[in-house]
């Protein structure tokens, strides 16, 4: 499937939507204030998503949330160290030396944030839209990000060879943290997402 | 000593002893054949299983048309198919998923479409370290033949 021009900025739009909800329910959910920036939206293919993120080996923790409904889908977030710690550590005020020592606890946390952060992100493209989308239950592994994201990019190659990759950053008590997030929607879904914008693919 | 990196739907040959490197394969397929007669060694990196759709630009993204292909510039290099060995690598669930049986399997197809499409060319797979939930960078050494499997929170392992 070819996108051109347009479909790229539809589906940045898409990505654009709901980013804000998403860092506002995170500021929400950790009762700290968060600053961010506009997030940047790009739609990068494997190769580009792995220099942003630091490497093929380098260590983050997937969470894998799978949307249905009108239109079908996955959300990967990918977390990085120091987000990680960032929420752990306000939300439970544990000090994380390396994933490695990551306790049950801390990962239900974790799966929990992102689930609430993809489902307000979610909700905000649903109600624009006027699609229902209803959110599964997330998966969460924690590897080397090039393992994490080769899984994913397979299961949607067959939709496009590029996903939309939003990259947040926000700012923390002087701490700077960016989370990733990657949307994949199937063949059909892209269609039905460009047809809503007045686009025929 | 040189390291020749395969990336994504890629494939290298080297000779030896250059050693073929491939980083971080989660549901994706490394395919390691060697020549030890001709001194010839190639790596694929493979992210599907079948090329259905005769995709000639990217062959090295399927199992069936990458390994094929693979070998058969081997063989342009002198290499010959009777003395090939393969080893194997990759293929992991990295998401587990419930209530989504189709979502997830990739790694299963490709690990059963290298080995189908081995099967076919007549070359013997030596050793694997495929399937479970974790990431693999993948090392294959062309002069001993070893593949040295680097995973997350896990010690070295050579195949």
């Amino acid at each position: 499937m070819e996108l051109n021009e347009v479909h790229i900025d539809i589906l940045k739009e898409v990505g654009n939507i709901g980013a804000g909800n998403a860092a506002t329910s995170l500021s929400d959910m950790l009762s700290k204030r968060i600053e961010m920036n506009v997030p940047e939206v790009s739609l990068l293919n494997y190769n580009d998503i792995i220099e942003s993120i630091g490497g093929a080996e380098n260590v983050v923790v997937g969470v894998l949330i799978c949307f249905e409904g009108d239109i079908e889908g996955v959300i990967l977030f990918l977390l990085k160290k120091e987000f990680v710690h960032l929420i752990l550590n306000t939300l439970l005020g544990t000090e994380l030396k390396s994933f490695e020592e990551i306790s049950d606890l801390e990962l239900s946390a974790l799966s929990e944030i992102s689930n609430i952060m993809v489902s307000s992100y979610v909700n905000a493209i649903s109600s624009l839209t006027d699609m229902k989308i209803q959110v599964m239950v997330p998966s969460l592994n924690i590897d080397m990000s090039g393992a994490l994201l080769d899984a994913v990019t397979a299961e949607f190659s067959e939709a496009a060879s590029k996903v939309v990759f939003i990259k947040e950053k926000y700012y923390c008590q002087n701490e700077m943290v960016y989370s990733y997030m990657l949307l994949l929607p199937d063949k059909q879904s892209l269609k039905i997402i460009m047809k809503k914008f007045g686009m025929d693919i | 000593m040189t390291n020749v990196t395969v990336g994504i739907s890629d494939m290298k040959i080297v000779h030896s002893p250059e050693v073929l490197i491939s980083y971080a394969l989660g549901s994706c397929v490394g395919i390691c054949i060697i020549d030890k007669i001709a001194r010839i060694a190639g790596m694929a990196h493979i992210m599907l299983a079948y090329n259905n759709d005769r995709d000639k630009i990217n062959i090295f993204k399927y199992a069936d048309t990458g390994i094929t292909e693979m070998v058969r510039k081997m063989e342009l290099l002198g290499g010959m198919k009777l003395r090939m060995t393969a080893k194997i690598a990759g293929g992991a669930k990295m998401f587990e998923i419930k209530g989504s049986s189709a979502f997830g399997n990739i790694g299963e197809r490709n690990i059963a479409a290298t080995k189908e499409t081995l099967e076919k060319l007549k070359i013997r797979i030596l050793s694997e370290d495929v399937g479970e939930n974790y990431g693999r960078t993948i090392i294959f050494d062309s002069l001993s033949g070893n593949l040295t499997i680097k995973a997350y929170g896990k010690q070295l392992k050579i195949i």
